[in-house]
């Protein structure tokens, strides 16, 4: 990793997989009408135009304003965009009389993918971000404990996780993941040196000093509370595994997940003890057969996968319309029982990658914020997909979450395509060879972190080949230079303690 | 932070390993058990959207299945459903199926339910079989001569050919229609459903077979096979004097036409003292034991169910006079009184019976062929020839005379059954003819008659006649 000091943009590459992913979408949107009605759908050149054309000026945006933003990232969310839409257009053809849900998704997607450009046109630098941390924070946990007002928040399905404004329902909790992500990772830039000072020592593990444990606590008595009192393990799990995951690659210190690990099963087992709505759902999850009724709906998704096999009953052939909510919590289980189990792995892979993505970005990010933004924007989109597929194939308690970009609904489209806009961004930055970085200094950035002021002046001495040489031992030793970026820079980044 | 976040990178991993590797187990450890699962409705569905094969009765079919534009794309319809909802069953999406339907339903959805689900993939690729047709023993005259017999009074009728023990009439009344369990209007199916088991008359309960009824005279024909048994002839000469049971204050008596007559004659007139004092000479496991050997005890008919008729245990002499003129405890289905008839018609030999003949494939290949089986030995030969004599003597000079035709040799045995005087007597007939060669037991539950012993001769005697004649 660390010889490999600058990218190449990949565009082609892109464009090439992107046409891939949408022309897959397409594909299952098709197959599903010549398996129903073996005839093409009537409006096939307008899906067909839509997607293209998101997918052509998404592309186009990310061409100019950030060339060398990971290339694999946009085709999956596009892909997974065309799956939903071919499913839920899908599960609309299902019901009498025949729905339109899927028009509704499309425009939405039009929207979100708007938002996105509109972020990398204007946002281009993350850094900025770095400014906010109380406001975001405070933003975040506001954002959070929203459904818990008289008259804002709306119980669906026993969690109550969502409010209402007027006739239009969602999920503040997809917006404050991507808000607390950024507070996160800008307070513990800030104060990471402070939280992993070591206080004593039990079974041979540095703990954190007793007062430093304020933050944890905080953020666990949140969690407690979403977990108690919005019934929702997955939110909850979402947002402790965030805080704790970030703590721990901020301060390097292995206690911090334990001790959250630790806290995480405390509280949740407290709240099986003291909590009947939450014994349902752990017997709703661990014996659904006990109570049919009850459990309609896990179960239904159970019969569906059961029901589709290893290949599944083919786009449009099964009966996913039997398992209520399915354009919503239960897509994945509607993917399951009409491309199989291998579909829905493939799926599940697709999730992956993205993660894999992210996290790649985070490990040769240069600057703390960005390795904190990248890997936590990372870890809450696998703990959200690994809460409600889980949920949905009985891994874990059910959960409210939305599976990204699939589940049909705007908010949590909105938030997921602003996280992807980050992501690009942050991976773009990344990416960029340090002599392209160079040229555009940008102002503000030598107020915000002492690092990028060597990182210029490394970058201008080696700015005759574009791509610094990796072997030149003397820049390898030099501690700010950019060329470590994939390799343990923090340890030789001098941090003056975050902001003056 | 680099060290760090590998660590997050495998967590993540794992996380990502955890989900697949849970969803491989869903697939490989519970599909099946999901699948079978009784409240799982996809599975169900698809079960019942398959298309099966017709039931047959000659070149008719009873049963069959037409495409439908809806959910379960085939319509499962009968024709003359009252007429043979014994027979075939229902076949309905709420209430499973019945009958043949419900028997034969792997061969007429033309794969076994434990291949049900790979079929339903290959199906899904375009290779969809049809399913087996059913081949009955049936004959269409005699059945409606059986219904048109019993002419709306309730009742059973079943027909056997003795040599084969195909069942060639098999009717019960009141009857139900099918087409209205089968239909895919699921409220209209609810509603038959609950208006057919609420109905006093009992339109589902199959008479032929699965109902047991005291036989009444009928069973004397037992009690004759079991005399013949124990050294006597038929014109050994009986006591057919008032007869006082034993240990009871009880009399029964009745003008037979002597106080000394033949065994024969004993038939003839159904001599109630003479055959109540025969039992209890011949001894209540005697009895038994020949009522056995007639198949009392055994469920025939796997096919369409049947309940096993039952000759009392541990009965006291008093007990086992009455049970001789088949009255107390003992109990018989219309089918198993019309295989006593076969077997005496069969040189005593009982025949197992059975209602589908064939089983042919969706290419018209024959994959299974009922054989006649022998269920077992009622008598030796020269005591069922000897009985055979007394029933013709029934018919040619006694209470049968209603089932005579001309030119066909006809042996029968009437029966009136009031074991308690509150409901109405039972009236039957039991009868069996030399050409065709068949075996027809004919049962009325409802005999708007004074209780005597003519009431088998008069209302059922007729009706068999009727279905032999439809075999001629």
């Amino acid at each position: 990793m660390s010889e490999v000091v600058g990218y190449r943009r990949r565009r082609g590459v892109e464009a090439f997989m992107l046409i891939f992913a949408i022309a897959l979408g397409l594909g299952g949107y098709v197959l599903i009408h010549l398996n129903r009605d073996a005839e093409l759908p009537a409006q096939w050149p307008w899906a067909v135009a839509a997607l293209a054309g998101i997918g052509l000026v998404l592309h186009l945006v990310i061409r100019w304003r950030l060339p060398y933003a990971d290339p694999l990232i946009l085709p999956l969310v596009m892909l997974l965009n065309g799956l939903g839409l071919a499913m839920i257009h899908r599960l609309d053809l299902g019901t009498d009389p025949v729905m339109h849900s899927a028009e509704l998704q499309l425009m939405w997607l039009v929207i979100a993918a708007g938002i996105c450009c509109l972020l990398i046109i204007f946002l281009r630098d993350y850094r900025v971000l770095h400014r906010y941390t109380y406001t975001m924070f405070l933003a975040g946990l506001v954002l959070l404990m929203l459904p818990l007002l008289p008259g804002l928040g709306l119980e669906k399905n026993g969690a109550r996780i969502w409010i209402h404004l007027g006739t239009y329902s969602f999920q503040p909790a997809e917006l404050a993941k991507l808000v607390l992500s950024i507070a996160f990772a800008s307070y513990l830039v800030d104060k990471r040196e402070v939280l992993a000072m070591a206080g004593g020592r039990v079974l041979g593990i540095d703990l954190p000093r007793p007062r430093d444990l304020g933050p944890i606590l905080v953020m666990w008595m949140v969690s407690l509370a979403v977990l108690i009192f919005q019934k929702d393990l997955g939110t909850s799990l979402l947002f402790f595994g965030l805080f704790v995951m970030m703590l721990y690659v901020a301060t390097e210190k292995p206690s911090w997940p334990i001790l959250g690990t630790f806290l995480f099963a405390l509280g949740a087992y407290l709240g099986y003890l003291f909590f009947g709505h939450v014994q349902v759902r752990v017997s709703s999850w661990l014996d659904p057969f006990s109570n049919y009724d009850q459990n309609y709906q896990v179960i239904n998704a159970q019969f569906g996968i059961a029901f589709g096999g290893a290949f599944g009953t083919g786009w449009g052939l099964g009966r996913p319309n039997l398992t209520p909510l399915a354009k919503t919590d239960f897509i994945a289980a509607a993917i399951g029982e009409e491309l199989g189990v291998a579909g829905l792995l493939a799926v599940m892979l697709l999730y992956g990658l993205i993660v894999a993505r992210g996290l790649r970005a985070s490990l040769v990010a240069r600057d703390p914020f960005g390795k904190l933004l990248a890997a936590g924007l990372a870890f809450v989109f696998a703990i959200q997909v690994f809460a409600i597929l889980g949920g949905v194939t009985r891994l874990l308690p059910l959960t409210g979450l939305t599976t990204p970009f699939m589940s049909q609904g705007g908010s949590s489209l909105i938030a997921n395509w602003v996280t992807v806009g980050l992501l690009l961004i942050v991976t773009h930055q990344v990416r960029r060879p340090a002599a392209e970085q160079a040229v555009e200094p940008q102002q503000w950035l030598e107020a915000e972190t002492t690092q990028m002021i060597p990182v210029g002046v490394a970058g201008r001495q080696s700015a005759a080949p574009s791509f610094p040489p990796a072997a030149d031992a003397s820049l390898v030793k030099t501690p700010s230079s950019p060329d470590e970026g994939g390799d343990e820079p923090t340890e030789v980044v001098q941090l003056p303690g975050g902001r003056p | 932070m680099n060290r760090p976040i590998r660590g997050v990178a495998v967590t993540a991993m794992a996380i990502f390993a955890a989900l697949m590797i849970n969803l491989s187990y869903l697939y490989v450890g519970q599909q099946n058990y999901l699948n079978d699962r009784p409240e799982n409705r996809r599975v169900a569905d698809a079960r019942f959207a398959q298309d099966r094969g017709p039931i047959m009765v000659g070149n008719t079919p009873i049963a069959k299945s037409e495409p439908v534009k809806d959910r379960y794309k085939f319509q499962r319809s009968y024709t003359s459903g009252e007429l043979y909802a014994q027979v075939t069953g229902f076949y309905s999406y709420l209430y499973r199926t019945s009958g043949l339907e419900a028997s034969y339903s792997s061969q007429l959805s033309g794969v076994d339910d434990s291949q049900f689900l790979s079929r339903l993939l290959d199906s899904a690729a375009g290779s969809t079989k049809r399913g087996a047709t059913l081949e009955t023993t049936l004959d269409a005259k005699a059945q409606k001569a059986a219904w048109n017999g019993l002419n709306g009074r309730k009742g059973a009728v079943v027909a056997i050919d003795y040599s084969t023990g195909a069942i060639k009439a098999l009717v019960s009344f009141p009857s139900y229609d099918p087409n209205d369990l089968a239909t895919h209007d699921l409220t209209a199916s609810t509603k038959a459903w609950t208006r057919l088991n609420a109905d006093a008359d009992k339109p589902l309960a199959n008479r032929a077979t699965r109902e047991i009824y005291p036989p009444g005279s009928t069973f004397k024909l037992v009690t004759t096979a079991a005399a013949l048994d124990a050294g006597m002839s038929p014109d050994t000469l009986i006591d057919a004097s008032a007869y006082k049971l034993p240990g009871s204050t009880r009399v029964i008596s009745e003008n037979c036409g002597g106080t000394k007559i033949t065994l024969t004659h004993a038939l003839e007139v159904s001599c109630n003292p003479a055959f109540a004092r025969l039992g209890v000479k011949l001894g209540e496991e005697a009895l038994r034991t020949q009522a056995q050997k007639f198949g009392f005890g055994t469920k025939f008919l796997d096919e369409i169910g049947s309940a096993a008729s039952r000759f009392p245990e541990e009965i006291d002499q008093a007990q086992t006079a009455m049970s001789a003129i088949g009255e107390f405890d003992v109990a018989a289905s219309p089918l198993q009184m019309a295989l006593v008839a076969a077997s005496i018609a069969n040189d005593g030999v009982v025949m197992d019976p059975y209602v589908v003949d064939r089983v042919l494939d969706s290419d018209l290949r024959v994959t299974s062929q009922s054989r006649p089986q022998q269920q077992s030995v009622a008598m030796s030969p020269e005591n069922a020839a000897a009985l055979r004599q007394m029933m013709i003597s029934v018919v040619q000079h006694g209470t049968g005379f209603r089932a005579q035709i001309p030119g066909v040799t006809v042996g029968g045995k009437t029966g009136t059954a009031h074991s308690d005087n509150v409901r109405r007597p039972y009236a039957w007939f039991t009868a069996w003819a030399g050409n065709p060669k068949v075996a027809v037991c004919v049962f009325i539950q409802d005999a708007e008659i004074p209780t005597t012993d003519i009431a088998g001769g008069r209302l059922a005697a007729p009706i068999a006649k009727s279905v032999i004649e439809a075999l001629q």
